[in-house]
């Protein structure tokens, strides 16, 4: 048997410091996932410790345990039904009466509780001095100093949660959280009632139970109904009872007394534990906003750090992210030079190295950009850009803090629907994850630059802005719309803290920056291999195509023909038939090409797609990249190269070929349209099917934005046909 | 718990009040999810609230209570009635 295992939980307010502390007791050993059944991130961390097994469990960072979020419901249900072996409350100390509020609700579930109190050094700078010894004696917790970010009291925590965990103590104590006359009277008349109901049926402490149920809590209560059996109805009939009897004294509702009081409670501990120096300190963080949200200088400053996200993301990332190309065309290269002509080769090369290959080359690109988003979040900047935003986005019906995975969006909506976790209302998050794709990613910009660069030289820039214009407005149009039908309620109140700035700690950005980019890895390395095998299985078979001459042979009877006149002619002569031999078997080459790809199942889909891309005007060589454009939109270029017949080595032919394919600057618009709007890549589709944890959001917005792309682009196309545009 | 508002025509909502100003809450309105997440945040009864700033474009509120800063949007500082606490501004500087 190995050493025993102690199972410690991490509770606390947001930005207590908690994840801090949690990454300074774990280090890297920590495994990053979903509470089940939802999209709360569930961090834990194994370690050997002091002769113990311990692993520690971070709650989510809450307020209070009132089951209102999810947050809220799954730190509570942890607690009370995994019973941890040690539950740590990290209390703020230069914010004790908020923290506290949460840890007295903590106090009252049957649990062994240590009190944390973090950042006394902050507290202190502030004139705020706490009596530990007064606090432990009068809430009957041990209780620890720690600073969180410079690792001082850590190990003495861990030490007193072990001793705690060893103890015996009988778990239902005495002293807990006292209400006033009237209402513990009625806690304890409920209480016997409860006791005597249903004794032991429900392993909660009978105390907490009759407290829940008088504060009306709709999960407990449906507990009760469900464990109680026939005594069920009785109880909650007890509890409606005795939440009139409270409503009459106070004339008010009883979850609110019950606030109330708690905080009344709290008061009077604050006034015996705390001490405030009159001396009013600078408060640097307050300085710091004097700046950062003024009036005048706030937005502009704020625009500045997205701009300086954006360069920093796509002008440093292009380096690394060159590296990374040059890296997987050395691989090709040498697969395809080492490996016999096989279609496993095939696969290997064409198929899953170029597909797998076309989403790595983002890894710089994805880690700079969660680097800066934990920057953002570890100062507190993050809470600021909400706090500025929040007016625009509340138009849309969102949240201030959805602004960030929507800018994100314009990157590549992969991180950013990832980054729409941090929101914390669930309709919130699924409303911004539906709306993100709309903002154009970094993948359709090369398709842009080719067709708007084609077929409005002029004023291709003003058209690609446009472009990118147009999808935020219907990501607008389209977030006011399902937030009055699908997705309708209240957007969740707005009561945030600005907690103070911080510097931050590169060993936790880095932690930060590494979980989710390893999460994008293993997510997407999957879709995303799965993807490049079908795509590239449609597009190489069947094999035995009939072509419509055989190239095999031209080309043999052309390098024949080159062979025997070799001899025969002058040097000169020489050079200008093997010249033109070259650019025959290289036009000889790009036709079986192109003919491969009509042959090919994915030119059959194309074809047959064909009639449902007619009415916007694309033909099915177009149909056939928007098709390819499923696995990662940038792919359409090339597939159009391939289609269209393109050398590699001419810049301009792609030009040349599509404006003599019949495409006129009306469709290409359309086309462009097409691009922006329709079905995000496979990779987006899999993040939004993680991210929501559902197929049918994810098929929902596959469903809306390609039928939304094809609406806006058959009103571009027909109605510019009507207009007289049709001809170029 | 029992702080009379003696003077109800000094009663303000929190939305009215101006940057630099201070209050004291009377109650705190509104209901459901807002009402409780405003009370378990620290705004209750008889709690100095002061008014940091408005945001730039003059929604949401930073408010201090209890030590810390928090923002709420207009509409639900307008669920929160406050007395005016007459105070010396330190810089003098209200606007209007």
């Amino acid at each position: 048997m190995g050493p025993k295992q102690i199972r410690i939980a991490l509770s606390g307010n947001p930005n207590s410091g908690k994840t801090t502390i949690f990454n300074s007791i774990t280090g890297t050993r920590q495994k990053v996932g979903n509470w089940p059944g939802v999209t709360v991130e569930k961090k834990e961390g194994s370690i050997q410790k002091f002769g113990y097994h311990l692993k520690i469990i971070d709650l989510p960072g809450t307020y209070s345990l009132t089951p209102f979020s999810i947050e809220e419901i799954v730190a509570r249900n942890f607690v009370l039904e995994e019973h941890p072996d040690v539950v740590i409350v990290i209390i703020d100390a230069s914010n004790l009466e908020r923290s506290l509020y949460l840890a007295t609700q903590i106090r009252e579930l049957d649990c062994k509780v240590i009190f944390a109190l973090n950042m006394q050094d902050v507290a202190r700078s502030r004139g705020i001095k706490i009596d530990a010894d007064k606090l432990s004696q009068l809430l009957d917790v041990p209780v620890v100093f720690t600073i969180g970010n410079k690792n001082e009291g850590v190990d003495i925590l861990l030490k007193k949660a072990i001793e705690l965990a060893e103890s015996d103590i009988e778990l239902p104590r005495t002293r807990r959280v006292k209400y006033s006359k009237d209402i513990e009277k009625c806690i304890g008349n409920f209480k016997t009632y409860i006791e005597n109901t249903i004794g032991d049926n429900l392993s909660y402490n009978p105390r907490w139970i009759a407290i829940k149920l008088l504060e009306d809590d709709k999960i407990l209560k449906d507990r009760v109904i469900e464990k109680t059996g026939a005594n069920g109805p009785g109880i909650l009939e007890q509890a409606a009872i005795h939440r009139s009897h409270i409503t009459n004294i106070f004339d008010e509702e009883p979850e609110i007394i019950f606030t109330d009081e708690r905080y009344g409670f709290i008061a009077g501990i604050v006034k015996e534990v705390m001490t405030t120096s009159t001396k009013q300190r600078i408060d640097i963080s307050r300085n710091i906003d004097l700046v950062l949200t003024n009036r005048f200088l706030g937005f502009p400053i704020f625009i500045f750090f997205i701009w300086a996200m954006f360069q920093l993301t796509f002008t440093l990332g292009a380096y690394p992210m060159e590296w990374i190309e040059t890296g997987i065309s050395m691989l090709s290269g040498f697969m395809g030079a080492r490996l016999p002509d096989t279609m496993l080769k095939d696969l290997l090369v064409d198929g899953i190295i170029a597909g797998v290959g076309s989403v790595i080359v983002f890894l710089p690109n994805i880690l700079i950009l969660f680097f800066c988003i934990a920057l953002f979040e570890d100062t507190g900047y993050m809470s600021r850009a909400a706090f500025l935003m929040d007016k625009i986005m509340h138009l849309i019906g969102l949240h201030g803090n959805s602004f960030i995975p929507m800018l994100m969006g314009f990157g590549c909506n992969v991180p950013a629907i990832m980054a729409s976790r941090t929101l914390e209302s669930e309709k919130d998050r699924i409303l911004t994850i539906l709306i993100t794709p709309f903002m154009s990613c970094s993948a359709r910009l090369p398709i842009y630059i080719v067709l708007a660069g084609t077929f409005f030289p002029k004023s291709a820039g003003t058209v690609i802005f446009s472009l990118y214009l147009a999808g935020i407005v219907l990501s607008i149009i389209t977030g006011r719309l399902f937030r009055s039908t699908l997705l309708r309620g209240m957007d969740a109140p707005f009561v945030m803290e600005l907690p103070p700035y911080r510097i931050p700690m590169l060993k936790s950005l880095m932690i930060h920056m590494w979980d989710r980019s390893k999460m994008f890895l293993k997510k997407m390395g999957g879709i995303i291999f799965i993807g490049s095998i079908i795509i590239w299985t449609l597009s190489s078979f069947p094999k035995n195509i009939e072509y419509s001459t055989d190239y095999t042979i031209k080309m043999k009877t052309a390098k024949q023909s080159l062979e025997e006149q070799t001899p025969l002619v002058r040097e000169d002569e020489l050079r200008k038939l093997t010249q033109e031999y070259e650019k025959e078997t290289k036009d000889l080459k790009r036709k079986m090409r192109t003919e491969t790809a009509e042959k090919s199942y994915i030119g059959h889909i194309g074809k047959f797609m064909a009639p449902f891309f007619a009415p916007i005007g694309i033909d099915w060589r177009g149909s056939v990249a928007l098709l390819t454009g499923f696995v990662a939109k940038e792919i359409v270029v090339s597939t159009m190269g391939v289609l269209y017949a393109v050398e590699d080595d001419e810049s301009d032919a792609l030009k040349h070929a599509l404006r003599e394919s019949g495409m006129t600057p009306l469709s290409a618009l359309g086309m462009m349209f097409f691009v922006l709007l329709y079905v995000p890549c496979l990779a987006t589709i899999a993040t939004i099917r993680k991210e929501t944890r559902s197929w049918k959001w994810a098929l929902f917005s596959v469903a809306y934005s390609t039928l939304l792309a094809w609406g806006v682009a058959f009103a571009i196309y027909q109605g510019g046909m009507l207009l007289g545009f049709g001809l170029a | 718990m029992n702080i009379n508002s003696s003077k109800s025509s000094n009663e303000v909502k929190l939305s009215e009040l101006k940057e630099g100003q201070t209050g004291r809450i009377v109650r705190v309105g509104g209901q459901g999810v807002l009402r409780r997440r405003l009370l378990e945040m620290g705004l209750i009864k008889g709690t100095q609230v002061y008014v940091e700033k408005y945001a730039p474009l003059k929604d949401p509120i930073e408010l201090i209570v209890k030590g810390y800063h928090v923002s709420l949007r207009v509409e639900e500082a307008a669920k929160v009635i406050l007395e005016k606490i007459r105070q010396e501004l330190t810089d003098g500087s209200e606007a209007n």
